[in-house]
């Protein structure tokens, strides 16, 4: 398996080699995914470009452009962040908890001048970014001390976005957290002893953990049947959707759950039901296989990468991107309970969308420094 | 660090491949998932997605027209500003209902109603909420109805009865389905705005008023609110069939006064055709509270009424016909050859019967008299000897000829064909022999005899025509010929019996005469006044002094009765005037046909120099 082959080493890039190593394949599948959400927030707001389309495919402009910047910062640039970006990312998700915007029964949203910022988005980001900085030097994971430190750095966003209370992100927090540290190699039998305790431990916090609207949407996702009009309206009606949408969907503006309101927040956690619906299982499948190619991107680069940082970097943004993806269909085809969580570059969401691309921006950024030698341990100096 | 950098390398690699798979079990998983959603059970979720998006309303047909012989309403409809509430859509029904309140008054009775059937029905059948609402209420709930969701205002019809209780139990009403008759396969009859016709004309013809429904299919969203309708798949309600009745309307309305304060019958025939003009029963009901909806307490008065408004006498109540019979024994005696009609029988007052005595009406009689006049003043003794003569069984067959024991319901139901009495019909009905004075008291239209207001009405007919005249509620148009049988008796017959009824009105001794020339003295007619006894009258109360009719209790008086036709020489009309205990036929029902018979007369030929002029013109 030669192509997965770790890149030489090497010290140095011009710009010029920076550029010539952009990977057009991801710029080419992350457009591809923002355009479909913009053709999709056409026919959401009933084919018109305004207010989602438009904005959203503007934003997308500047989250690409925002993108190759980053890419093209040296990697140790970012790997002298790390920490400093995590730490920011946890004091404006504490701000969220002092001066939060509440909107739907949750404090998610932080005010910043014109800006309306959600915290919790970046905090992914924030995560990925901390995790794979500590990571990169702490070399073993094989006994139950070596995972304080990353351990205790999930749990702080996760205590927090919790409170909020954002169960989406929460489990996603998690995911993501446990996801690298497997990926780091952590010890197998720590593995199993974490799914011991996992299986002790859940019970207990579905029992004292969770609000009641959050026991209520795991109620109604086990059984949606039984209160079509109420809570397990969202479900139903999105499995409605995009089941009436068959092998090959209504068309283009036809969906008639959609444009007749049936379904809820169309623009942005449903917005999957959506293209099933017009598109059918064809076009739903497609842009599945979209998201999958782009995994398989992200992971390639990671495989190829030299550095350790580079490494869990790439894979952790790209498994969280799985993971939204994973979450979000799960959730709109009646797998998994509504949590909130949307669908990456193709919902309606700035901050999502800017998270996303500045993400991917960190896995341009390892694909063109996949060969940078980085120092490791206390002696790590810009 | 980097040193081990290869067994570091392979195993983040080992790590990402199986990671990397796991998400690859993930996709399939939501890949399999959409298979199924998508492809498998598709046709399901296509099902719930158009039962999500259109919902069918049905339109219902406005219900037809009632109208007289001229065309004039008889039943009709008007607009009904209602409010339904469709239970799929209402969020919460106590917010619901406190705003509604604050609208209009919205009993907590009704509350509790629409309370019991939102919990009880499915929710997709109407539920009522208020109906007959004014239009500014209306008007408002209809700007507010996004504050209001699952209410469904609705311009709906109600029926409108102009004629009130004159036509009460003729034309009938419309009321709710019963729930006996609501069939699953005809959801029209579940629409809470659908009537159906409960009694009289409008039950009798209901499948031809009722029309047929349409249907709407239009396009709601997630609210429940109608984005559009859908023009294509709209099928309009058809109105139901106008009925034309051979009523006469504004007839209909001078019976009613001429009977009002009575509790009795009047019925009006083309002696012609056989057409109804008239036909009232009295005291009345206003129709229009029913189609509204009664309330059960006006409903309950209404049977408790000892005068029974809601009972059509005119069809359904059997009285002695009394008097009125005389002229049946009269013509069966000419034409069993059992009498000469200058034959004089001497009338003292009494007859005796084996040792039973059988009374005139006149204590100390007639002194000797002929048969025309024996008919002209109701002469008891002369009928009994007829009635003696002919035996029972003659009189049963002829009676029946005239139609006794026919019950004329016209299809309006509730209709009673009286009773004529035979020898065979007593030992069925008792299981016993015939006895000679029942013949007697058979002869003046006492006993066992009762008929109907239109049985006499029918009589009357069929006397003045000689014809078996049938009666009939439909409009007949002039151009159609109605081909009558003769009736099978002499003309000789027939002329006994109108001369009679002449004198009764016409001769100054004529028990009618102070009813004599129905315009003055220009239009002649004829008739028979009728009292019908409802009591025995003892020997002893008899040697005493028959008790008058207003010192006895209600229920006990006689029956007043009169029969008549006019113009004398070319019938035109017959009526019946039945009063309930109101006392002696002269007095009390003959007045009240002639002032009936007037307007007939008035309208007729109001009517015929129209149809004269228009002739000219063309």
């Amino acid at each position: 398996m030669s192509f997965l082959r770790v890149a030489r080493p090497e010290v140095t890039l011009s710009l010029g080699d920076k550029i010539a190593r952009i990977n057009w394949l991801l710029v080419l599948l992350l457009s591809t995914l923002a355009l479909i959400g913009m053709v999709m927030l056409y026919s959401a707001s009933g084919g018109s470009f305004e207010p989602y389309s438009s904005r959203h495919i503007i934003r997308f402009a500047f989250a690409l452009f925002l993108m190759l910047a980053l890419a093209l910062v040296d990697i140790r640039v970012w790997m002298v962040l790390a920490y400093p970006i995590y730490a920011m990312a946890l004091v404006l998700l504490l701000g969220v908890e002092f001066f939060g915007v509440t909107a739907m029964g949750a404090q998610r949203w932080l005010d910043i001048g014109p800006i309306r910022l959600q915290p919790s988005e970046m905090m992914k980001l924030a995560l990925v970014l901390g995790l794979s900085r500590y990571l990169h030097t702490s070399g073993e994971l094989n006994r139950f001390r070596d995972l304080l430190v990353p351990f205790a750095m999930v749990a702080a966003p996760l205590f927090l976005v919790l409170k909020q209370p954002d169960l989406g992100t929460a489990i996603l927090v998690g995911a993501i957290g446990v996801s690298m540290i497997f990926l780091a190699g952590l010890n197998w039998r720590i593995i199993l002893a974490g799914c011991l305790a996992l299986v002790i431990g859940l019970p207990l916090f579905m029992r004292f953990g969770l609000k009641e609207y959050q026991w209520r949407r795991i109620r109604t996702f086990l059984n949606p049947e039984d209160d079509p009009l109420g809570s397990g309206y969202h479900i139903l009606q999105s499995k409605i959707a995009l089941g009436s949408g068959g092998v090959d969907g209504k068309g283009f503006l036809n969906g008639s759950q959609s444009s007749l309101n049936f379904l809820p927040e169309k623009q942005t956690d449903f917005i999957f039901t959506m293209v099933g619906e017009e598109f059918g299982f064809f076009g739903s499948m497609g842009v599945l296989s979209l998201y999958f190619m782009v995994i398989i991107v992200g992971f390639y680069i990671a495989i190829r990468c030299r550095s350790n940082f580079g490494r869990m970097l790439a894979s952790g943004i790209t498994a969280t991107l799985g993971l939204y993806v994973l979450v979000n269909v799960g959730m709109v085809t009646g797998l998994l309970p509504v949590v909130g969580v949307p669908l990456p570059l193709i919902s309606y969401g700035g901050t999502v969308m800017l998270a996303m691309m500045i993400g991917f921006g960190l896995v341009m950024n390892v694909h063109i420094h996949r060969a940078t030698r980085l120092p490791v341990g206390k002696s790590l100096i810009l | 660090m980097y040193n081990s950098d290869d067994e570091y390398n392979n195993r983040f690699t080992r790590r990402a491949l199986i990671f990397g798979g796991a998400g690859l079990l993930g996709f399939v998983g939501l890949s399999a998932r959409l298979y199924k959603l998508q492809v498998l059970d598709s046709d399901k979720y296509r099902g719930l997605a158009e039962e999500n998006q259109f919902n069918y309303r049905l339109l219902v047909p406005s219900r037809g027209q009632i109208v007289d012989r001229q065309g004039r309403v008889l039943a009709a409809n008007s607009d009904n500003f209602r409010l339904l509430l469709m239970p799929h859509q209402v969020g919460d029904l106590d917010v619901l209902l406190s705003r509604l309140s604050g609208f209009f008054e919205l009993s907590s009775s009704r509350q509790a109603q629409i309370r019991k059937d939102f919990a009880s029905r499915d929710p997709f059948s109407p539920i009522r909420v208020a109906e007959n609402m004014d239009w500014n209420t209306f008007a408002k709930i209809n700007m507010w109805l996004p504050d209001l969701p699952g209410i469904m205002p609705e311009v709906g019809e109600v029926r409108n009865y102009p004629l009130g209780e004159a036509q009460a139990h003729i034309i009938g009403y419309v009321g709710r389905v019963p729930p006996g008759q609501v069939v699953d396969n005809q959801p029209l009859l579940r629409h809470p705005g659908f009537r159906v016709g409960r009694t009289g004309v409008e039950r009798n013809f209901d499948l031809e008023l009722r029309g047929k429904p349409g249907a709407l299919k239009y396009e709601v969203n997630a609210l429940g609110r109608v984005i559009r309708e859908l023009p294509d798949v709209r099928t309009r309600a058809d109105t139901g069939k106008t009925i034309r009745l051979s009523l006469d309307r504004k007839l209909q309305n001078i019976a009613m006064q001429a009977l009002d304060g009575t509790s009795g019958a009047a019925c009006v025939l083309d002696v012609k055709t056989g057409e109804l003009m008239a036909l009232v029963s009295t005291p009345s009901f206003d129709p229009n509270k029913f189609a509204k909806g009664i309330s059960s307490k006006d409903y309950n008065a209404l049977l408790a009424d000892e005068y029974k408004p809601l009972f059509n006498k005119a069809i359904g109540g059997s009285y002695p016909p009394a008097s009125c019979f005389k002229m049946v024994v009269a013509m069966a005696a000419y034409d069993a050859g059992l009498v000469d009609p200058k034959e004089r029988i001497r009338c003292t007052g009494k007859i005796k019967l084996g040792d039973r005595v059988f009374h005139c009406w006149k204590r100390r009689g007639h002194g000797l008299i002929d048969l025309n006049s024996a008919i002209g003043v109701s002469c008891d003794t002369y009928f009994y000897e007829l009635a003696k003569r002919l035996g029972i069984d003659r009189i049963h067959e002829s009676a029946l000829k005239f139609g006794f024991g026919t019950n004329f319901d016209l299809d309006l139901g509730g209709g009673s064909s009286g009773l004529v009495p035979s020898q065979a019909w007593k030992r069925a009905r008792f299981d016993l022999p015939w006895a000679q004075g029942e013949t007697l008291i058979a002869g003046i239209g006492q006993g066992y005899l009762a008929a109907t207001p239109i049985q006499l009405a029918v009589m009357t007919a069929r006397i003045a025509t000689g014809k078996n005249v049938k009666p009939t509620l439909q409009y007949q148009s002039s151009q159609q010929v109605i081909v009558q049988n003769e009736l099978g008796f002499s003309n000789t017959a027939l002329a006994i019996a109108r001369n009679g009824m002449a004198s009764v009105v016409n001769k100054p001794w004529g028990t009618a005469y102070t009813a004599k020339g129905i315009d003055g003295n220009n239009t002649l007619w004829a008739g028979k006044t009728g009292t019908g006894q409802v009591r025995r009258i003892s020997q002893e109360e008899r040697d005493d002094k028959v008790r008058k009719n207003k010192d006895l209790p209600w229920k006990l008086r006689d029956h007043a009765l009169f029969v008549g036709y006019a113009p004398l020489d070319e019938p035109q009309f017959a009526i019946s005037v039945v009063i309930e205990h109101g006392g002696s036929g002269s007095a009390v029902a003959a007045p009240r046909a002639r002032k009936i018979l007037k307007y007939a007369l008035e309208q007729r030929a109001s009517l015929t120099d129209a149809e004269n002029k228009n002739g000219e013109m063309l």
